[in-house]
């Protein structure tokens, strides 16, 4: 799957975008945060808080229980601050 | 009319309305709003950063909830990108609509769904500090008014 991370996200692990296989037991957001955390002290430090965190699938909003699919382009992100 | 643009350069807000109205004679009213940026505290320049894409996208689709629920003739949503000054033009919406209750309402609308979904983050710049702006709570009440129980 395709991950973005944008502003303090995309700071704290030091790049907007990868590539990164989905684990076969890895169902949803909320999961895959955890899988995420295990990946160094970077993605430790912008996954720390889950709840400062938001995320689109697809360029849709959704709740961590989203379930994910392997081709899917997941976002993660503060809350928006447009306007 | 339906103009949905993410731009780095400046805009002209009369120019866009004469746009948005141009050889139509069943518009009695057009509102528009546009959003300067503030210089509190000392701020030198803001950055803004979005997700390109998913940014249109979220846009259009607040663009056509108004247009179910407000009769509309027109709409023009601009939202700047990267670095901005104090006194810059940042946000512009406009409506237009036979009569200013829609194009009232709706342009709000549009606004408060800007402001707390569409994918735009914004950076502070003072000296040499940078700091991510934190999402409002304010603006997260003011989008929620919009919901249909």
């Amino acid at each position: 799957m395709t991950l973005l991370y944008f502003a303090w996200v995309r700071q704290k692990i030091g790049r907007g975008d990868e590539s990164f296989a989905l684990p076969a037991h890895v169902r949803t957001i909320a999961q895959l945060i955890e899988v995420l955390r295990d990946r160094g002290p970077n993605y430790r430090a912008a996954f720390a808080e889950p709840d400062r965190l938001r995320a689109a699938l697809n360029q849709e909003h959704v709740r961590f229980d989203a379930p994910l699919r392997d081709e899917d382009e997941l976002a993660f992100f503060p809350p928006v601050t447009g306007g | 009319m339906k103009t949905i643009r993410v731009q780095t350069a400046d805009f002209d807000g009369g120019a866009e309305c004469e746009r948005l109205v141009a050889g139509q004679t069943d518009i009695g009213a057009v509102v528009s709003f546009t959003g300067l940026v503030r210089g509190d505290d000392g701020l030198d320049a803001l950055a803004l950063e979005h997700y390109t894409g998913m940014t249109e996208r979220e846009i259009a689709r607040h663009v056509q909830q108004a247009e179910t629920r407000w009769s509309i003739l027109g709409v023009t949503v601009i939202h700047r990108i990267g670095r901005l000054a104090p006194g810059d033009r940042i946000v512009f919406v406009a409506v237009a609509s036979a009569h200013r209750a829609a194009a009232f309402e709706a342009a709000q609308y549009l606004m408060d769904y800007l402001k707390t979904r569409a994918p735009f983050w914004k950076q502070e710049h003072r000296g040499a500090d940078a700091a991510w702006v934190e999402a409002k709570e304010s603006d997260a009440d003011a989008a929620i008014r919009w919901r249909e129980s």
